[in-house]
């Protein structure tokens, strides 16, 4: 019975009501919604979102924030696809997927080495890295748009589970590379539940001091977490990819915002040491609906931005409400 | 010039300086060099583009244009002086044009009578600062009621407010006002461009705001040390309020120049501007942890920014390194700057953290 009562005060369980309850008004508005289709539809449209967010939730639990990882994502999205198309590279789609992993981490590291070496705010390096990532790609790599993607990549783009024939004929199935996302949402669970750099990086974030004083190593940690997290991006960025069937250097840049509401929304605190994978997979759901929604609901796109903004501002106001140790917001980095 | 610096506290000894002299030092010290960094800049491009940067055209285009970048860095510095940050700046600014550009075309269709003429234009500058008012109010509501932290409220307020810029306009540009209208933007007095004076009026008045009030001075403790500042009694939350209402004010004024100058508001005018605000802010000195931070800095971060910006826009002409030259080469420079001056200032300002 504790438990249970425990339960039903989390976070999770007030958005887990939530994405419940706004699916169902939903559904009752506009069918189409619960078909098969549209729910393989909203996972698949989740999937960057949702490797992205896991990345942007370490960070924010390690009280930093990363609004660079877009960038990381296109960058390494776009060479991959240059190189692998450059040296007529036709394997299984595991090589791609390392290197443009392999480019993130190493971008990832670039930020690490400023936020760490030198101690400034994350958000100000982040923004700095954004656009020199960004600003290298189109102004020394290229700004064409890349349509024929090698074979690996073109075949991922094209797999999936669970497929089935709808009555009218036609086949649905769910992305392959929605699988990928679980099995990053698994890891990074694991990593932050069960291991020590996870206690690492939830004691970074919830008193540095203490974490140094602890035994952390928090240089080391600071490599780890912007390492990860590029490396996240460059696979989501792939994925990315993938999905589009081409690699277009403008996409991705933009939505980083996007990402750091489902994370907040998830119940992840900006300063630090609070948040969960499983808050933020939910928050990550919920803002996917909302978008879905708004054209299943026939609302105007352009009211997109005002419900974001909207969803930002509430979510953060009960996030800090429940956290009193927020000295009214004086806190930057 | 840190040696210069250097100089200065061994040769009278930190003690033997005025506490007030002392304070002022670090900023100092990296005014010197971002003065330094302006005039190399400014002789780069002037020896990079011979017979075209140093000529009066080149010097009139500027004039107009890094005026409302310069505002809108105000408004940045405001915030970061108090620890805090403002990302809404951009969106208040392109919300608070839009409301007025609503008015202003009102008055082309009608009379061009001058009295009329006259209260439709100051009915859109009270508008404009009636809706940044009302931004600013909403920003430190959420800031210092509700105790969000500043990235991650002014990141909400900047999607809401322009969202419903957006919502307004649909996406459209509002274009065409009055001819009198656009003097705020393309007029001159005596020779000198409206923008600019209007940009050097705000900067005495943020600069003699910080450096000659008590309001300058809670806002500086405040970014030095929120504990300090409100076990020494300050009221944090008033002066929060008062800070984004500040910095708001200042960005519906650079949207107002903006509509004028461009004769159209778009929900979406000025997306980079955001990054350069905040660069020209950190690059003139301003500690984004707080408590460092002065308009003069912010004078010379814009102009050496502007002048990097038109001479690569002219190396474009180039035939050697023009083909390399275009929109992103910029963005790529003013990241890799904004990294470089943190380091810079990073090895600077260490001697006086031990």
């Amino acid at each position: 019975m504790d438990r249970l009562s425990r339960a039903l005060h989390r976070h999770e369980f007030y958005l887990a009501a939530t994405l419940a309850l706004l699916a169902s008004i939903i559904a009752l508005i506009n069918p189409a919604f619960l078909s098969l289709s549209n729910l393989f539809d909203l996972c698949k449209s989740s999937t960057v979102l949702g490797i992205f967010a896991l990345g942007v939730l370490i960070v924010l639990l390690s009280s930093g924030i990363d609004i660079s990882f877009t960038a990381i994502a296109v960058l390494s999205m776009y060479v991959t696809s240059r190189v692998l198309l450059a040296v007529d590279y036709s394997g299984p789609v595991i090589v791609a997927f390392a290197v443009a992993g392999c480019l993130g981490l190493l971008l990832g590291l670039f930020n690490a080495f400023f936020i760490s070496c030198y101690r400034l705010p994350t958000l100000i390096v982040t923004l700095g890295s954004a656009s020199v990532f960004r600003g290298f790609l189109l102004a020394f790599i290229g700004t064409k748009i890349v349509t024929s993607l090698p074979a690996g990549m073109v075949e991922f783009s094209k797999r999936s589970l669970f497929a089935t024939t709808l009555p009218g004929g036609e086949t649905t199935g769910l992305a392959a590379s929605f699988l990928l996302f679980v099995v990053a949402a698994v890891m990074v669970c694991v990593l932050l539940r069960y291991t020590m750099l996870g206690r690492g990086i939830y004691a970074l974030g919830g008193n540095p001091e203490a974490a140094v004083r602890a035994g952390f190593n928090i240089a080391r940690l600071q490599f780890f977490i912007y390492g990860l997290v590029g490396f996240l991006s460059g696979v989501a960025g792939l994925i990315h990819a993938c999905m589009m069937r081409n690699a277009n250097p403008f996409d991705l840049v933009g939505t980083e915002l996007v990402v750091i509401a489902a994370v907040v929304l998830g119940g992840a605190s900006i300063t630090g040491g609070r948040g969960t994978v499983i808050g933020t997979v939910l928050g990550v759901f919920l803002l996917v609906t909302i978008n879905n929604s708004l054209i299943l609901l026939g609302i105007p796109s352009y009211w997109q931005k005002v419900l974001v903004g909207l969803v930002i501002v509430i979510s953060t106001g009960i996030t800090a409400r429940r956290n009193p140790r927020a000295l009214h917001g004086v806190v930057v980095s | 010039m840190s040696d210069e610096r250097d100089n200065v506290s061994v040769s009278k000894g930190p003690a033997a300086l005025p506490a007030r002299l002392q304070r002022c030092l670090p900023a100092e010290g990296a005014t010197v060099r971002l003065l330094i960094i302006t005039v190399a800049v400014f002789i780069a491009m002037s020896l990079l583009n011979p017979g075209r940067f140093l000529t009066y055209r080149n010097f009139a285009s500027m004039c107009f244009q890094f005026p409302e970048l310069g505002i809108f860095a105000l408004a940045v510095t405001v915030s970061l002086v108090t620890g805090g940050i403002d990302l809404s700046v951009i969106s208040i600014g392109n919300l608070t044009g839009i409301l007025a550009a609503l008015i202003l075309t009102q008055a082309t269709g009608a009379d061009p009578s001058a009295p009329m003429l006259a209260a439709y234009i100051a009915g859109a500058v009270v508008a404009a600062v009636a809706a940044s008012a009302l931004c600013g109010w909403i920003n430190g509501i959420l800031i210092s009621r509700f105790a969000i932290t500043p990235i991650l409220a002014t990141l909400g307020t900047m999607q809401f407010f322009m969202g419903i810029s957006l919502v307004i306009t649909k996406g459209h540009a509002i274009a065409g006002y009055p001819k009198a209208a656009q003097f705020i933007g393309n007029g001159t007095l005596a020779g000198v461009p409206v923008p600019l004076l209007i940009f050097l009026l705000l900067a005495c008045l943020v600069q003699v705001m910080l450096s000659r009030t008590r309001l300058g001075l809670h806002l500086y403790l405040m970014g030095t040390n929120p504990v300090a500042a409100r076990f020494s009694g300050l009221d944090v939350r008033r002066l929060l309020s008062k800070t984004y209402l500040l910095a708001a004010l200042l960005s519906g004024m650079a949207g107002l120049v903006i509509i004028s100058r461009t004769n159209s508001a778009k929900a979406d005018y000025g997306s980079s501007y955001l990054l350069q605000a905040v660069l020209v802010a950190i690059l003139g000195g301003v500690n984004p942890r707080g408590g460092f931070g002065s308009a003069w800095g912010v004078l010379l971060a814009v102009l050496s920014l502007q002048f990097l910006s038109s001479g690569l826009n002219m190396l474009q002409l180039n035939e050697t390194v023009g083909p390399y030259i275009n929109n992103f080469t910029k963005e790529f420079t003013w990241g890799a700057l904004l990294l470089l001056m943190m380091v810079v200032n990073y090895y600077c300002g260490r001697p006086r953290t031990q």
